[in-house]
């Protein structure tokens, strides 16, 4: 394994793992997962099918539970209490596959929910914070409909926006655009490639090996639960080392 | 190319030709009638039949209110009139109106006082159920309970004063400790109204008389004006315990959740029929002799029990259909468990829950009419007791059931108008 610390863009630490474990029932779904990732990392996760990518990515910010291991994000010791995963949460923003935008909101009212009630910011001051991350994402325009009246391209655009209004330091991608048209990809990927030039600390879960190249600087390959590889993209796809990320890369890549 | 063309071979229409009116058939209610009532010989044969029902119904009850009769004593000069023309005795309601409104104790020169409570009920549900209207009236909602009791029952005003006050004091006892805990939050609310209650007691016992209406007693409470309480009471109350209870039957903590399971199974398991008859007979035994807890209060608890079980399971489906990434992105978003049930969870379960809960609030409201069976007089036990069997209007079935089944089918129907309103309104999925 490439030394991961030699790829680091900060010395900040965002997020340390450290011999993680998850079982669901009987199934061991993460195995001895050690990440440390560093503040304003791009990191793509990769993997087939079952490989507990998605999990993973749901544990850092405790949509699901470890039993055994660490894990810190920000200094903020990941436990049972209560408060420090809401601290955690707050500081962690996450988009997910099926965008889960709050369809008896507005677009405008999904982006300030939560820094009205989590943040107490005031509402008019969430309200102009909305308005310049919905700018940011391309549809200011749009900000009086509802959710049911977007494209899903747009749906998971306003989705990051509303992540962004909690001004996270980490954001999680799980599969961004793996519900979207072929022709709607394009303009969520825009929006994560702008966001990772501005510095922002990414964790996606993607099967966009092109999103991977041009933004990643480390690449994750997961199988059966857990970390087999991670390396510079550009080593990764040229240069896998071992079998199994080869056959993965020659499956996705291949045709 | 025909011959008629043969001397040009391109052809450029210069003017329109008007549109010309459909064939006789193709319009008008001939058109209709064919269509919708004579398409086929299974239709013909249901139309004529369903012609030969209405005409029926028509011949057997035009008689009936075109020959009512209006402004007699009793049956006997009713009957007089008829003399067998099969007209209705349209009087009965005329010579008791109060009683099948007010019931028959209920001193007569009071009736304004219910009355206006009655009409009060719409100004005060109005912000409710109409969420573009001020919401400052919400004030008075929050009044309401209270000026009504006053109104209804009567006595000194300071009374309902007092326990208006102990809930003030109590909310904002709560909101000084809600931020320790919100278990300290509400044990101190608790203590504060509890104790509030108890001082102004003492006012209540030193000037009993002060601004009081003419007291009227529980059991003097009947006809129609008891449904009304009754159903109100108990909608309003079973709604935030059925949420409640929905919810408590979703917690993780085992106590909590197997007291609601047990709770809502036990009460959808007993009919409402037996509950009445506890709340009338054995719950009597379960307090000491001295203190006699209200009939109407009973029943009014045994009631709200029932339905708030029943809400409880159709917003437990609610909560149910919500897909699990609500509550993850809820999570994600840093929301504590009051708030994403406040903001994210509740909205959209209620939303989907509007036809069920409508169902269980209509159904509680009919079923509030099964008070007569434990000798409560309301509308249906006015009619049953007194009005029968009165030697007067014995025997003037018809119109009397008639006129209780058109108030229920009033509010009733006004109730199922205003869900479907709301649902409708409440649509965002689409376009």
């Amino acid at each position: 394994m490439t030394d991961t610390a030699a790829m680091k863009v900060s010395d900040e630490v965002a997020i340390d793992i450290q011999g993680m474990n998850k079982w669901y029932g009987t199934f061991h779904v993460l195995r001895d997962i050690d990440l440390t990732v560093y503040q304003g990392e791009r990191i793509v996760i990769c993997g087939p099918s079952g490989s507990g990518k998605s999990t993973l990515i749901r544990c850092i910010n405790a949509l699901e539970e470890h039993q055994q291991g660490s894990i810190t994000v920000d200094g903020t010791l990941l436990s049972s209490d209560l408060k420090n995963i809401d601290t955690i949460r707050s500081e962690v923003g996450m988009c997910f596959q099926h965008f889960n935008l709050f369809p008896h909101l507005t677009i405008l009212e999904n982006c300030t929910l939560a820094p009205i009630w989590v943040r107490k910011t005031p509402k008019k001051e969430a309200e102009a914070t909305a308005m310049h991350f919905l700018e940011k994402v391309k549809i200011p325009d749009q900000a009086n409909k509802y959710p049911g009246q977007l494209s899903g391209g747009q749906q998971q655009r306003v989705a990051i926006a509303r992540s962004l209004c909690m001004k996270p330091r980490i954001m999680l991608f799980d599969e961004p655009t793996s519900a979207l048209d072929p022709e709607m990809i394009k303009e969520v990927l825009d929006t994560m490639i702008e966001l990772a030039e501005e510095g922002m600390t990414m964790l996606c879960v993607t099967h966009e090996m092109g999103f991977a190249r041009q933004v990643a600087n480390r690449v994750i390959f997961m199988d059966a639960g857990q970390i087999v590889e991670q390396n510079e993209p550009e080593e990764f796809f040229n240069n896998p080392k071992s079998e199994r990320t080869q056959l993965f890369l020659s499956q996705i890549l291949g045709h | 190319m025909s011959d008629t063309h043969s001397h040009s071979v391109a052809f450029v229409r210069h003017d329109q030709i008007p549109a010309a009116p459909p064939p006789a058939g193709e319009t008008g209610p001939l058109k209709w009638v064919r269509e919708n009532l004579f398409s086929g010989p299974f239709n013909t044969v249901m139309t004529l039949l369903g012609l030969y029902i209405i005409y029926s119904l028509v011949v057997g009850i035009f008689p009936w209110i075109a020959n009512s009769v209006w402004g007699t004593e009793n049956i006997r000069e009713c009957r007089e009139i008829t003399q067998g023309n099969g007209g209705a005795c349209f009087s009965v309601i005329e010579q008791r109106w109060q009683q099948l409104l007010f019931g028959f104790e209920y001193p007569s020169t009071q009736y304004w006082r219910p009355t206006t409570a009655f009409v009060l009920l719409f100004v005060a549900v109005a912000p409710v159920l109409f969420l573009n209207l001020p919401r400052i009236l919400l004030v008075f909602t929050g009044l309401y309970p209270f000026l009504a009791y006053w109104l209804i029952w009567g006595g000194t005003i300071l009374i309902p004063i007092s326990a208006a006050l102990g809930f003030v004091v109590g909310y904002f006892a709560f909101k000084r400790l809600e931020h320790n805990s919100f278990a300290t939050g509400l044990f101190g609310a608790v203590a504060a109204a509890v104790l509030t209650w108890w001082v102004t007691g003492f006012l209540v016992g030193a000037a009993p008389g002060l601004i009081a209406l003419p007291e009227v007693a529980s059991r003097n409470m009947g006809g129609f004006m008891l449904n009304m309480i009754l159903g109100t009471i108990c909608v309003s109350l079973s709604l935030p315990i059925g949420i409640a209870l929905a919810l408590g039957r979703q917690s993780h903590m085992p106590i909590i959740k197997w007291i609601c399971v047990v709770f809502i199974e036990f009460i959808r398991g007993v009919p409402l029929i037996t509950l009445l008859f506890v709340a009338n007979v054995v719950l009597a035994y379960f307090f000491p002799p001295e203190t006699s807890l209200d009939l109407i209060l009973r029943v009014i608890i045994m009631i709200t029990m029932f339905s708030s079980a029943y809400i409880a399971e159709v917003i437990r489906g609610g909560l149910a259909a919500l897909p699990r990434g609500q509550y993850e992105a809820a999570d994600s978003l840093g929301l504590d468990y009051a708030q994403a049930t406040r903001l994210i969870i509740m909205p959209q379960a209620l939303k989907i829950s509007i036809p069920g809960i409508v169902n269980v609030a209509v159904g509680l409201f009919k079923d509030t009419t099964l008070v007569s069976v434990i000798s409560m007089f309301d509308l249906v036990g006015m009619i049953r007791g007194p009005i029968l069997s009165s030697t007067d209007w014995a025997g003037v079935y018809w119109e009397l059931w008639a006129f209780a089944a058109a108030l229920f089918f009033v509010v009733c129907y006004g109730i199922s108008q205003y869900s479907q309103w709301l649902e409708r309104k409440l649509q965002t999925g689409h376009r």
